[in-house]
């Protein structure tokens, strides 16, 4: 069965948003979860991707993606009215929701996408929601209105500056976890550097930590052991274990350097699909 | 007329005028597979062997003793009627020779090529203990093939009883899942096969390499559940895009059947598990086959690893697979390493042959004690520990005894990891009610069924890591089992 395109939008320079046709994973996806697709069947990657949002009456799920490397640039030129050949989920465990108190949110350039469905369910779970959203730059940074229409408190930063504060997200972290009233839990996605970096400050302050990974993943059902991190000194699947874990007791160094395990050849296909549709767009 | 049409012309009289002797049987030479040159091989994905020709299939159905106890089909796990299937081949009636074995195996171009006959019925033949040499027995699993393959064009599709009404869930689209499929399917149920990934046929397409299995086979045979009316939903985790309580309750089914396999590698716990260029042998093999990832810059996007030189640890057909999938994606050494002696080796004897053809190096009684990294977090090297036999253990195999202090390094850039599988665990974690062993598989009863009325489960989600001809035999007691169950509803 394939999946049509109900609608698309760019978010921002690299950044593209989706409504796709999935009622299945649409009804029984929680907070947290994601999927795998692939866009065509027999020589397409399998990926991962982010479920931002549903839309159960409709049967749609809203996809967002990055454009880093071939399949996500494929990706990107699918306009409405086209489809995704295969999708599977909801894939993984679904976030722990409960009221805690104060929970404080922390988002990461595209990390803000898998974040929103997270920090939403935590405030209908009656928490007191502090989100810092961030980007490299103003152009880069997505979601912004829909964190302000849900956070007690909303932070926002550039690492340039162009927009909102100058810092990096784990400036005001650390200020937040310096309060009176410092939150009860911390949830950061978001690049695997900048989850590391959240984590060290939280654990300093004693906040409990959630990160959700986003590892290198090919069937996504515990079939490959592709996506497993060192939690604890123990293996873990990001896939069936995960995709969320106690920040503080992930290997982060080791996750960052897996993540760039076929870096060289992933280079070279999306040089190579670029060139191949430079050729065509010379033929038009 | 060659020698070998001769020498069947012959004993076909002696045979067809009653004067065959078993001393004439014994004479003929066991035949040898044809198989693709071992250097042409290891830079192509094509089948190895071949198939027998038609005169090398007759001369070794001619092998054939015709016990009248027949213990071969005792070996057999779902009793073909081997012996006169194989009589049947003598007389070149290759049509009944394919019914009788259809009569027990749905899968026989599937399971000719992949069982483990040698442990299997080639263990109990007569011929093979005569010359107490399992490798002299008659090549069942190559006589088994050739007649599944002369079939090949035919799309001969099974009768459809008439609609019962029933529906039934099938979950996991390998073996198992065929068969049962299959047989409920000719009772006339409605069934419905769901598959996580997105093409059907479990280990058949994502684990078992096209050199030995090639995909077309398992295509057809999806083809004939297709066009039985069989539907098949791709891209469908059970557990997580719907759990089996809410197809039981929700989507209305009235039974079904868990055949999802093993899935869920072994790793052996060692330091350096985790770094760059380690592999589980499910994900070395799914990017290699499911993937297409052999085409990696050709038209597949899917990428793989092209170490210079790599290890390998297992020593059954799973490490085979991945080692001479190794060889073909252009590795200059291909480490085999097995913690017992070649004789304990689980991997079929025909697939340790051609990995060895393929130089593929062997290293036995040796295990890994840990991977030695990189600046980089990249593999570098293997350290192995030597073993020797010692006294016999649960399982009859002499256990594997470490050498102390006999540490040594291998220079590799990649490790693959074959040591087999444990049970997935999205069922157990989202099916209450459903009882499960110690190690996580499914308990069932000897028809296959389970605590949770009106599932069954068969396979190595039950069994453990086992075999395609396990899977298919526990498919078809589940499948009658299920009949039986909804008849009496």
């Amino acid at each position: 069965m394939s999946h049509k395109i109900v609608s698309k939008q760019q978010l921002a320079e690299q950044v593209f948003s989706a409504y796709v046709e999935a009622p299945l994973i649409a009804a029984a996806r929680k907070p947290g979860q994601f999927v795998i697709i692939s866009i065509s069947n027999e020589y397409s990657e399998r990926i991962p991707l982010t479920i931002a949002d549903v839309d159960p009456q409709n049967g749609i799920i809203r996809l967002i993606w990055q454009r880093v490397g071939k399949t996500t640039a494929e990706l990107s030129e699918l306009e409405v009215g086209d489809t995704i050949e295969n999708i599977v989920g909801p894939l993984g465990k679904p976030t722990h929701i409960q009221k805690f108190g104060t929970v404080v949110c922390i988002g990461g350039g595209i990390g803000n996408a898998p974040l929103l469905p997270i920090a939403g369910a935590m405030k209908q779970a009656s928490n007191r929601l502090i989100s810092i959203i961030g980007a490299r730059n103003k152009q880069l940074l997505i979601l912004e209105d829909e964190f302000m229409q849900i956070s007690d408190e909303l932070i926002i930063t550039t690492d340039d500056g162009s927009y909102g504060r100058k810092a990096l997200v784990t400036e005001p972290l650390a200020e937040i976890c310096q309060r009176y009233d410092k939150p009860d839990l911390a949830i950061a996605i978001g690049p695997a550097v900048m989850m590391k970096f959240c984590c060290e400050v939280t654990k300093q302050y004693k906040v409990p930590t959630v990160v959700s990974l986003n590892t290198i993943m090919v069937d996504g059902t515990g079939m490959c052991g592709g996506c497993r991190v060192d939690v604890d000194g123990q293996t873990k699947f990001v896939c069936v274990d995960g995709p969320e874990f106690d920040g503080h007791k992930v290997n982060f160094d080791l996750m960052i350097r897996r993540l760039d395990a076929y870096k060289a050849q992933e280079q070279q296909a999306l040089e190579n699909y670029q060139k191949q549709k430079y050729k065509i767009d010379l033929d038009k | 007329m060659s020698d070998d049409q001769e020498l069947l012309r012959q004993l076909l009289e002696k045979q067809s005028n009653g004067t065959i002797k078993p001393s004439d049987r014994y004479r003929i030479p066991p035949q040898q597979m044809p198989a693709q040159n071992p250097v042409a091989r290891r830079r192509n994905v094509n089948e190895v062997a071949l198939g027998y020709t038609e005169t090398q299939a007759r001369l070794e159905a001619m092998r054939c003793l015709q016990c009248k106890n027949a213990p071969c089909v005792e070996g057999c796990p779902v009793r073909i009627r081997i012996r006169d299937f194989v009589a049947a081949i003598t007389e070149a009636d290759y049509k009944k020779a394919l019914s009788i074995i259809k009569e027990n195996s749905l899968l026989p171009a599937v399971c000719g090529r992949v069982c483990p006959q040698e442990v299997q019925c080639q263990q109990k033949c007569t011929v093979g203990k005569k010359y107490k040499d399992v490798n002299m027995a008659v090549s069942i699993g190559r006589l088994e093939r050739f007649v599944a393959d002369l079939d090949k064009d035919n799309q001969s599709i099974p009768k459809v009883a008439s609609e019962t009404g029933k529906k039934i869930a099938v979950v996991g689209s390998g073996p198992g899942g065929i068969v049962t499929a299959t047989d409920l399917r000719r009772m006339g149920h409605d069934v419905t096969v769901f598959e996580a990934f997105h093409k059907p046929g479990g280990v058949m397409v994502y684990g078992i390499p096209e050199f030995r299995l090639p995909k077309a086979i398992v295509q057809k045979e999806i083809d004939v559940l297709g066009e039985m009316g069989v539907k098949i939903m791709c891209n469908f985790l059970v557990g997580k895009t719907r759990t089996i309580e809410q197809l039981l309750t929700l989507d209305g089914f009235d039974a079904l059947f868990i055949g999802v396999g093993a899935g869920l590698p072994r790793f052996m716990g060692i330091e350096g598990e985790n770094l760059i260029g380690v592999f589980s042998a499910n994900e070395y093999l799914t990017r290699a086959n499911l993937m297409n990832a052999y085409r990696f810059g050709k038209g597949a996007d899917t990428p793989i690893v092209r170490p210079r030189r790599v290890a390998v640890t297992g020593g059954g057909n799973v490490a085979m697979d991945a080692a001479r999938t190794a060889v073909r994606l252009g590795a200059e050494k291909v480490y085999l390493v097995y913690r017992r002696s070649e004789k304990e080796m689980p991997a079929r004897i025909e697939e340790v042959e051609h990995a060895k053809e393929e130089g593929v190096e062997f290293r036995l009684l040796q295990s890994p004690k840990r991977i030695l990294a990189e600046r980089d977090s990249s593999v570098k090297a293997l350290e192995l520990l030597k073993y020797e036999l010692g006294e016999p253990d649960d399982s009859g195999r002499r256990r594997p005894v470490p050498v102390p202090g006999s540490e040594f390094q291998l220079e590799v850039d990649a490790v693959i990891i074959a040591i087999g599988n444990t049970a997935n665990p999205l069922i157990s974690q989202t099916t209450s009610g459903l009882k499960f062993n110690k190690w996580g598989n499914i308990i069932v009863d000897d028809n296959c069924k389970t605590s949770l009325e009106g599932v069954y489960a068969g396979g190595d989600i039950v069994l453990g890591a086992a075999t395609v001809i396990l899977a298919m035999g526990q498919g078809r007691t589940a499948a009658v089992a299920i009949n039986d169950y909804l008849s009496g509803k």
